[in-house]
């Protein structure tokens, strides 16, 4: 264990443990877009930017990175975060205008608006990665991923076409931290809705309340993986025994 | 060949490679390096076998081909050895001539030596020319006395003598510090310590531990890697052998861009023979210390000459860069302890080891060690590579050895760093290149690029330039350095476009502070270097294009308007020739032509052709 200070407060942590979890069991506000539990920290989106002092030295960490150490002292909201975070939510509000979490997060921070031209044909997508990351890292699909390089990376399918290997788990729809990947369950079929390209994958019935829940090529992939009979998924979880 | 099993077998070697070679049977030495070869090297090369060949001297004269000699601009170059005889824009057609009058009647040829611009002197030898003549080429010397895939050449002038010392001499521990005692710092950019750095891997934990030579120089305008990479690549295999012995890895990779062919060729040479004179692979030498390198080939993306995303690319993954909150050393390729180093690190060691740290810490300034190469483009008169020893003012090397300004301009700017580097003025001309004096002015060493400007560049230009190529090699992944440099590039296009409001300057300067400081890695914290060294030093530049829409160099064709001047024009026609949209007419036969301004797309062709300065830009 480590003693650490976040905002003057006094954490035991755990060693190896990052800033940003830390701070989150001790109910401590970091705010943070591309950081989720259930993957590999990428430090795309410096939200969670703070400000440590070591050996003397401040410098700014992403805190969904940084390994918690001995006598670490650690600002979450000094004037220089706050600048950078500001700028940063600038910038995402004037590529992602219409998402809601960032007009929020603006908010938060005290930006009004944004100086910068607000962009046409983007409106959500902050390209943090965190979809094509959950599918790779926890479903083991890969189904989407990120192209090209710089200014000019998109979130993608191969060829923008629907995936032949995307089961309909909505896990991308799920994580997505600006809503710029949409899911909805219509009659038998589901629908995914990325920025360059819409699926549609065909439900399963419940054989005994007639429920549709779950896309067909989930419920096989699962069935393939596990080893599992088909008839396993035959009822939805609520007509099991 | 049989491979060498103990330092006295290299020896041996050595001294029967020396003397089967006689000191004064005249050598041909031709550059054969990039800037040479595209002059048309091969051509001479040939031209001399053949000539060899006709005139039956072939058992009376060498001909070698070798690396880069530095002074591209005069290419292809010929250096006659043993008296040094300098040949510069040589033609296979003036072959024939050297051969008679200088190789056997021993005169020269005049009209091929380089002309001093100064006093218009002709000079003979090579080490006279004012290009060579302040230089200290410690590491790059050997380019012009070798041919790079003959390892003969390298073993002649003292080749693998260090790596013999290390094995049988030194211990790892000593290796270190003799490196940290030089006081070496990273070529490549970042000018850490080396010997702390390789200390810290060998105190890394884990058995299994690499080593990386960064080859994947990116920067418009510098080719210094890639000449030695070229031209003496034994060197930097003995640096890196060394290196592994003294981390104690036993695996290596040199990663080199697809772009460098010759590089990758001659690099895969070398290790090719290394390995068959036993200097590489199992058992070096007899010392029981094994070490392969193998070549891993970089598709060309600027920001794989980041360590960490170097790795990544390395081990098949996208190259994008990763926190290094912990270092590279203790977790670098495959989570590994990996010690990367750049071309020109690896190709100082042999040289410390051999000549002693003592040696190389009383060559330079007090906290930047030895020589650096620094690759000299743009507006200046001897383009090329130089090597000078750390503190040579930015002065010396502009004027004294590039020769100045073409074209008696002023000098407006120094562009150090690469990309990413600043803009350095007039004013800090006298300022001594080390590490530290160029972060001090807003720029910095980088890799060593150095491009010289002249008055007719227009620095929110030269800025936009810069962030057009950075936005796009950014590798995209953090949302500062993406985002910010688009809008930076928008800004700039903005100002230089005629479209410049008030408070874009503190715009700017906010955007940098906020790309620096929150960026995930060094390609976005160094960014914003040039436009904020150009506000730094050429605000008034930005606030003509934004107050007074006006582009005092004359670069930003939204803001310009070429115009006849009608005293000086005498109705020669020639722009009326070069203009490629028949925007000037000659109304009348030896009256001013006549500019038609809706027509005109400012190319500046009739500006270039004009020879009696009748055409003017505002």
């Amino acid at each position: 264990m480590v003693t650490l200070t976040i905002d003057r407060r006094e954490v035991q942590a755990e060693e190896g443990a990052t800033i940003l979890e830390v701070a989150k069991e001790s109910n401590i506000y970091i705010p943070s877009l591309c950081h989720n539990e259930g993957v590999i920290p990428y430090g795309a989106c410096r939200l969670c930017l703070v400000e440590i002092m070591r050996n003397g030295r401040q410098r700014l960490v992403a805190s969904c990175l940084y390994p918690v150490e001995e006598g670490l002292v650690v600002k979450i909201n000094s004037e220089r975060v706050i600048n950078n975070r500001k700028m940063i939510i600038e910038l995402l509000l004037a590529r992602c205008p219409d998402s809601e979490v960032i007009q929020d997060l603006a908010k938060q921070l005290g930006v009004k608006k944004t100086t910068f031209k607000v962009e046409e044909d983007n409106r959500k997508c902050i390209l943090c990665a965190l979809c094509a990351r959950v599918c790779e890292e926890v479903v083991g699909v890969s189904a989407i991923s990120l192209v090209n390089r710089g200014v000019d990376r998109q979130l993608a399918t191969p060829f923008y076409e629907p995936s032949v290997v995307c089961i309909g788990c909505g896990s991308c729809a799920y994580v997505c931290p600006t809503g710029a990947i949409e899911m909805e369950d219509v009659g038998d079929t589901r629908v995914v809705s990325m920025p360059h390209v819409k699926m549609e994958f065909k439900l399963k019935k419940c054989k005994t309340c007639g429920h549709y829940w779950a896309p067909e090529s989930q419920l096989d992939y699962i069935a393939k993986k596990w080893n599992l009979a088909p008839e396993v998924f035959d009822n939805c979880p609520n007509c099991r025994d | 060949m049989t491979s060498l099993g103990s330092p006295d077998e290299l020896e041996t070697l050595r001294k029967s490679i020396i003397k089967s070679r006689d000191p004064n049977k005249p050598c041909i030495t031709i550059c054969g390096g990039t800037g040479c070869h595209s002059f048309g090297s091969e051509k001479v090369v040939a031209a001399f076998r053949q000539e060899i060949k006709t005139q039956k001297l072939g058992a009376k004269i060498d001909v070698r081909t070798t690396g880069c000699h530095g002074f591209c601009e005069r290419g292809p170059l010929v250096v006659i050895n043993p008296k040094n005889i300098f040949y510069q824009r040589v033609n296979a057609a003036d072959v024939p001539e050297i051969i008679t009058e200088t190789i056997v009647n021993g005169n020269t040829v005049d009209r091929l030596l380089y002309i001093d611009p100064g006093t218009a002197e002709k000079i003979t030898h090579e080490h006279e020319v004012p290009f060579y003549k302040k230089q200290k080429r410690l590491v790059f010397g050997n380019n012009g006395n070798i041919a790079p895939t003959v390892i003969e050449d390298y073993l002649a002038v003292g080749g693998y003598a260090a790596l013999s010392k290390v094995l049988f001499k030194m211990s790892p521990e000593a290796v270190i510090e003799e490196v940290k005692k030089s006081g070496l710092r990273g070529r490549g950019g970042g000018g850490f310590p080396t010997g702390i750095k390789w200390q810290s891997c060998r105190k890394a934990e884990g058995d299994t531990k690499y080593i990386i030579c960064n080859c994947d120089e990116g920067d418009p305008g510098a080719f210094m890697d890639r000449s030695l990479m070229e031209g003496n690549p034994h060197s930097v295999l003995e640096g890196m052998i060394i290196g592994a012995y003294a981390i104690g890895a036993h695996q290596g990779y040199i990663y080199v861009r697809n772009e460098y062919p010759l590089a990758v060729r001659n690099a895969q040479i070398a290790i090719k023979q290394a390995e068959e004179h036993g200097l590489l692979g199992e058992n070096i030498l007899g010392s029981g210390f094994d070490f392969n390198i193998r070549i891993s080939r970089g598709g060309g993306a600027f920001v794989c000459g980041e360590s960490t995303a170097l790795m990544a690319s390395l081990e098949g993954k996208v190259g994008e860069p990763r926190a290094k909150y912990v270092h590279t050393v203790e977790k670098g390729l495959w989570d590994k302890p990996t010690n990367l180093n750049n071309v020109e690190t690896w190709a100082n060691v042999p040289l410390i080891i051999n000549e002693g740290a003592d040696w190389y810490a009383k060559i330079g300034t007090p906290k930047s060690k030895g020589t650096k190469i620094f690759s000299l483009t743009g507006k200046i008169n001897n383009t090329g590579l130089v090597e000078v020893p750390m503190g040579m003012t930015l002065r010396e090397i502009i004027y004294d050895i590039g020769g100045g300004i073409p074209g008696g301009k002023k000098f407006k700017a120094v562009q150090t760093g690469g990309p990413s580097g600043g803009c350095i003025p007039e004013s800090s001309l006298n300022l001594p290149v080390d590490f530290d004096e160029l972060a001090k002015v807003g720029s910095m060493m980088g890799s060593g690029g150095m491009i010289v400007m002249d008055e007719n560049t227009c620095m929110v230009d030269i800025a936009r330039y810069f962030i057009a190529f950075l936005e796009g090699e950014s590798c995209g992944k953090c949302v500062p350095c993406r985002e910010g440099l688009k809008r930076m590039q928008q800004i700039l296009t903005d100002i230089s476009e005629g479209r410049g409001k008030n408070g874009d300057v503190e715009l700017l300067e906010r955007l940098s502070a906020a790309i620096i400081d929150s960026s995930l890695c060094a390609l976005g914290s160094t960014a914003p270097n040039p436009v904020l060294s150009t506000i730094r030093y050429f605000r008034d530049e930005y606030e003509a294009h934004i107050k007074d829409k006006r582009c005092p160099a004359g670069v930003c064709k939204e803001l310009i308007t070429y115009r006849i001047i009608d005293e000086k024009c005498p109705g020669c026609g020639l722009c009326v020739k070069a203009c490629p949209q028949e925007a000037i007419t000659l109304v009348q036969k030896k009256k001013p032509v006549v500019l038609d301004q809706d027509k005109c797309i400012k190319c500046g062709a009739c500006y270039d052709v004009c020879e009696l300065g009748a055409i003017e830009v505002k």
